[in-house]
């Protein structure tokens, strides 16, 4: 009898004889339980369940640092280098933006990442009149190059990564920053952060999407090619599964809709003519976090074998370092509650550590008290702390991946990943991502589940703290973080003095320069979008130039 | 007083159920406004869902156009004070005085700002569906008026 037989065997006896019994006396909560991805989870998890349906631990693991990475991409992760403490910041103008990165450096903080305002991600100047509501609001204004320098007052570029969401317009902002780095002496092969630079998201989830998706397309794929050939300690993009799962998706489609656009990135640059090792080293991505922590560590142990797979099978990349999924995580913001914010915290400390369990190169820690605003510095400073409580006090990084082996946990990595694969395989038979989107798959897909999710939590099968179990009849008062509404009056300002003292003619030039480059299709319009932003052409400038040529999109509305 | 059975549906029947979904400003996060047009559309309101970066212009045009009995707008971006302010001006100004219904990432001090500015009721997140679906009923009821 070979030792799984016998596990077997033993395995039934116990079932019966003391299982079983027990539960005849004292019957268990429920009569199921389910994942939040709907997997029914047993109540016990063996070598049965890995072993057991021939499992091997080189194959389906490996070690750290190899193929197929699942235990992590670095040989001693957190032993080696801690994870980067980044928290997603910035609001009103620059000046607030650049007190409140010092006051994150001084607390600990070890890179940046910029929010910039809605207007500045869809390409608005804050005089646009559309832009009238949101100036400063949901991140920092940044229409020109003169901005981006204030930001950076005393903030040394050359030693601090910077981490930039920004997607429609990040050609414009990135060109910004190496501009200002430049400007101070600091070589763009130098630089180290990242750009978002995602649109098939924006076009699935987020919504800040300008142009229609080819003509997206192709200015995402030109930063992925002249970051590879310019910038190249940058990340090019920043595949995220996060809005996917904000809005609704669970882990599988989380990992799926995230490698699929991955994969349609990856052909839009192979098709350009570059070879896949030249650039998907600097490819990157950015999940979310939730509070269920074991499903949440097999997302991303999942996503790292899946992706090791697509590379190197898909696309016959030969450096393990085009293979590896690096990413950034940020805690799920869906599952902050108005209700109760206090107990917030509880929550961001599980979902961050579900992120350092699940071998995150960095991570954004959300403030209490975001289900009611942006984050004070009283409450951003307690993000920062639960993220040092982790690194310093809680043992979790003595040891690389210290939840593989767990019986369970492996079995949830290879439920997610199978589901994952089902979904990929959708896709491709679509005909990839793009088509994909225009057929409404991954939007009604994420609809979808948005809903049951809601359903749930409306019949209480998912409980939820101050929702709809432990509720208290209170309105939460606590301190609250106000944009100063003489922003916009003091960014326009400054944008009117930029137009006065700039060369009005080499602005022309550049754009026109633009222009011919955009109608083109075979011609990197980075450079040109680079040197309009040097000649001191504003955001809302170059974008109209590129919707003049590309047009705007507007989404079929599915619910 | 209680109604008989005939007379509730008479009631019913002669409130107009039709709902106004819709995004206000830039923000694009549409995943609460999703849902409850689909709640709504699920408990039986007509729901005209007018989806992302609408202005208040849109939204008040669209009103118009398709004689709503309530607006809902969702707004997580922290402009909703002058947006709102703004969207029920010009709703007034082309004589239309349905209730608005306010969603979103809102801080507790501006939920009564909203309240004088016209909005019938302010939904904060974590409201279950089933408040939201009496908060649509009664602003239809006062809609169709």
């Amino acid at each position: 009898m070979s030792d799984l037989e016998k596990l077997r065997e033993k395995f039934n006896e116990w079932v019966n004889e003391v299982l079983q019994p027990t539960i005849k006396k004292a019957p268990e909560i429920k009569p199921r339980f389910f994942s939040e991805e709907g997997l029914e989870i047993k109540g016990l998890y063996t070598p049965l369940d890995t072993e057991g349906v021939g499992w091997d631990y080189l194959g389906r693991l490996g070690f750290p640092g190899t193929y197929p990475f699942t235990r992590g991409v670095y040989p001693t992760m957190y032993r080696g280098r801690a994870w980067t403490i980044r928290q997603y910041a910035g609001f009103g103008s620059a000046e607030d933006t650049n007190s409140r990165y010092k006051y994150l450096l001084s607390i600990g903080q070890t890179g940046l990442s910029m929010a910039f305002d809605l207007p500045t991600q869809l390409g608005l100047d804050p005089d646009n009149k559309l832009a009238w509501y949101e100036v400063g609001k949901v991140g920092v204004s940044m229409s020109s190059v003169n901005e981006m320098d204030l930001v950076f007052h005393e903030i040394p570029m050359d030693k601090i990564s910077t981490s930039m969401t920004i997607n429609a317009t990040a050609i414009e902002i990135l060109s910004m920053y190496v501009a200002v780095a430049e400007s101070r002496g600091i070589s763009k092969s130098l630089l180290r952060g990242t750009v978002q630079n995602d649109i098939l998201k924006e076009y699935i989830a987020r919504n800040n999407y300008i142009y229609p998706p080819k003509p997206s397309m192709r200015y995402a794929t030109d930063l992925i090619i002249y970051a590879a050939k310019n910038i190249p300690k940058w990340n090019s993009i920043s595949i995220s599964g996060y809005h996917f799962e904000e809005a609704g998706a669970t882990p599988a489609m989380e990992v799926a809709f995230t490698l699929a656009d991955a994969i349609e990135y990856v052909n839009w640059v192979l098709e350009r003519g570059m070879s896949v090792d030249e650039f998907a080293g600097q490819l990157s991505f950015f999940f979310a976090a939730r509070t269920n922590i074991f499903e949440q560590v097999a997302k991303f142990r999942a996503a790292r074998r899946m992706w090791a797979k697509i590379m190197r099978d898909r696309f016959n990349a030969k450096d393990p370092r085009s293979m590896m999924l690096r990413f950034h995580t940020q805690t799920a913001g869906v599952l902050l509650t108005a209700q109760q914010p206090l107990v917030n915290l509880i929550r961001t400390t599980l979902q961050a550590l579900a992120a350092v369990l699940g071998g995150t190169q960095s991570l954004h820690v959300n403030s209490y008290d975001e289900a009611l605003s942006l984050p004070t510095e009283e409450s951003v400073k307690l993000s920062v702390r639960v993220q040092q409580v982790l690194l310093y006090e809680s043992g979790v990084i003595d040891t690389v991946d210290p939840l593989g082996g767990s019986y369970y946990v492996e079995w949830l990595t290879d439920q997610i990943e199978e589901k994952a694969w089902k979904m990929i395989d959708e896709i491709d038979r679509l005909g990839g991502m793009i088509r994909a989107i225009e057929l409404g798959y991954p939007q009604r897909e994420i609809a979808r589940a948005a809903y049951e999710w809601q359903l749930r939590v409306e019949k209480g099968d998912i409980p939820i703290i101050g929702v709809n179990t432990l509720i208290e009849e209170e309105t939460p008062s606590i301190k609250i973080l106000r944009v100063d509404p003489k922003v916009r009056e003091r960014v326009i300002l400054r944008l009117e003095q930029l137009r006065k003292e700039r060369d009005p003619m080499k602005v022309r030039d550049s754009l026109n320069e633009l222009r011919k480059a955009a109608e083109k299709e075979d011609v990197n319009i980075f450079p040109y979008i680079y040197e309009a932003v040097k000649n001191k052409a504003t955001l809302g400038e170059i974008s109209k130039t590129l919707r003049e040529v590309w047009g705007e999109w507007r989404a079929p509305e599915v619910y | 007083m209680s109604l008989s059975a005939a007379e509730v549906t008479a009631q019913v029947r002669s409130t107009r159920r039709k709902v106004l979904v819709s995004k206000l400003g830039l923000d694009g996060h549409d995943r609460g406004a999703k849902v409850i047009a689909r709640a709504l559309r699920d408990a039986g309101f007509e729901v005209v869902y007018l989806g992302v970066h609408k202005t208040p212009e849109d939204v008040a045009e669209a009103a118009v156009e398709e004689d709503v009995t309530a607006i809902g707008i969702s707004i997580l971006s922290g402009s909703h004070l002058e947006l709102v302010n703004d969207l029920i001006k010009l709703l007034r100004e082309r004589g239309i005085n349905v209730p608005v219904v306010v969603g979103g990432v809102i801080p507790p001090e501006d939920v009564e700002e909203l309240k004088k500015l016209g909005v019938f009721e302010v939904l904060t997140p974590g409201t279950p569906l089933k408040k939201v679906t009496e908060v649509f009923e009664r602003a239809c009821e006062v809609g169709s008026a």
